[in-house]
């Protein structure tokens, strides 16, 4: 007999695979019923009437990847808050300042990058 | 049953596939979106197996901000792949070694499974049944007592990683004109307003 946790997530894998064909069916149709005549000005990139400067591939400021970097964190820090939330009525009063004692650890990083303005973007 | 199975042989072949394509594709934004769907399906696997917990953490972290950081490094470092991967067949016996140290250890740790079976009784914190707790309460209560002070480092790790990265990249552009709230504020009246007696015919 199947786990029946797995069970639970049957509706899921059905939508997964009603989504799969829905997209395969639009992507597919389009690509099977209109009629297709490229050439190259057809499929080059168009910009407002000249020729394109550069390739669309350019290179981001460094920033967002600061951004980014600090997002992760603070996921990461969210993601440890959930099994400490749904078990913390049996992990007792340990537990709890335990959790307390790491996001104070992650505040003072967070006051940090404040103060240094790490998040304002100028 | 059926329907497991199928599901496993399904997630686990376009888990290969796109990890193949992972390292096949031309272009390496193609590559870290191959990635994204890589986890995705050992996303599906976990499910699959009853780490629901673990599942959800890998959807949420690695495709949510893992595969996003990948893209802007991929966009951000300005290389020319075609010179880099010209380069490449000299790595293969560093890379070939890596890999035959990474596939023994994974058969060292399944080995061990399979001659010692009641491992599962003498390791720290033995496994409950599925049927009575969920993954993520039992999660709960072992990362926060048991594990505290490796929960702790996790923190402090964090909080590496958070300073490491705006001492690196933070830089600060000189002349940039900013709205500096507090001082429009407090700014007053006589400090900025003067009035001063125009003779006629003279100017300021």
């Amino acid at each position: 007999m199947a786990n029946p946790l797995v069970v639970e997530y049957l509706p899921i894998l059905i939508f997964l695979g009603i989504a799969v064909v829905i997209a395969g069916a639009a992507v597919g149709a389009s690509f099977l019923v209109a009629s297709q005549k490229p050439d190259s000005e057809k499929v080059s990139a168009y910009e407002c009437g000249f020729e394109p400067f550069d390739d669309a591939r350019s290179k981001f400021d460094v920033r967002f990847y600061l951004v980014a970097i600090l997002f992760i964190i603070f996921d990461l820090e969210v993601a440890f808050l959930f099994p400490w939330a749904i078990s913390l009525g049996d992990i007792g009063l340990f537990g709890f300042w335990s959790m307390v004692v790491f996001l104070g650890v992650l505040t003072i990083g967070f006051i940090y990058e404040w103060k240094k303005g790490a998040l304002e973007w100028e | 049953m059926i329907v497991q199975s199928l599901a496993f042989y399904l997630f686990a072949a376009i888990l290969v596939a796109s990890a193949v394509m992972v390292i096949a594709a031309r272009n390496p934004v193609h590559s870290v979106l191959f990635l994204i769907l890589a986890f995705f399906n050992a996303a599906g696997l976990f499910v699959l197996i009853g780490a629901e917990f673990v599942a959800m953490i890998l959807v949420i972290v690695y495709v949510g901000a893992v595969a996003v950081l990948f893209l802007f490094v991929v966009m951000m470092l300005d290389i020319n792949f075609r010179e880099l991967r010209s380069g490449a067949l000299q790595y293969l016996p560093v890379g070939i070694t890596v890999g035959l140290v990474l596939l023994v250890e994974l058969a060292l740790v399944l080995g061990t499974w399979v001659i010692v079976p009641d491992l599962a009784a003498v390791s720290g914190a033995p496994t409950p049944a599925p049927d009575q707790i969920n993954n993520t309460h039992a999660l709960g209560l072992l990362i926060y007592t048991h594990y505290a002070y490796l929960f702790q480092a996790a923190g402090l790790i964090l909080l590496i990683a958070m300073i490491g990265a705006i001492v690196l990249t933070l830089r600060s552009r000189e002349g940039v004109r900013r709205q500096n709230i507090s001082a429009q504020v407090s700014r007053r009246r006589d400090q900025v307003v003067a009035i001063r007696k125009v003779p006629t015919r003279g100017g300021v």
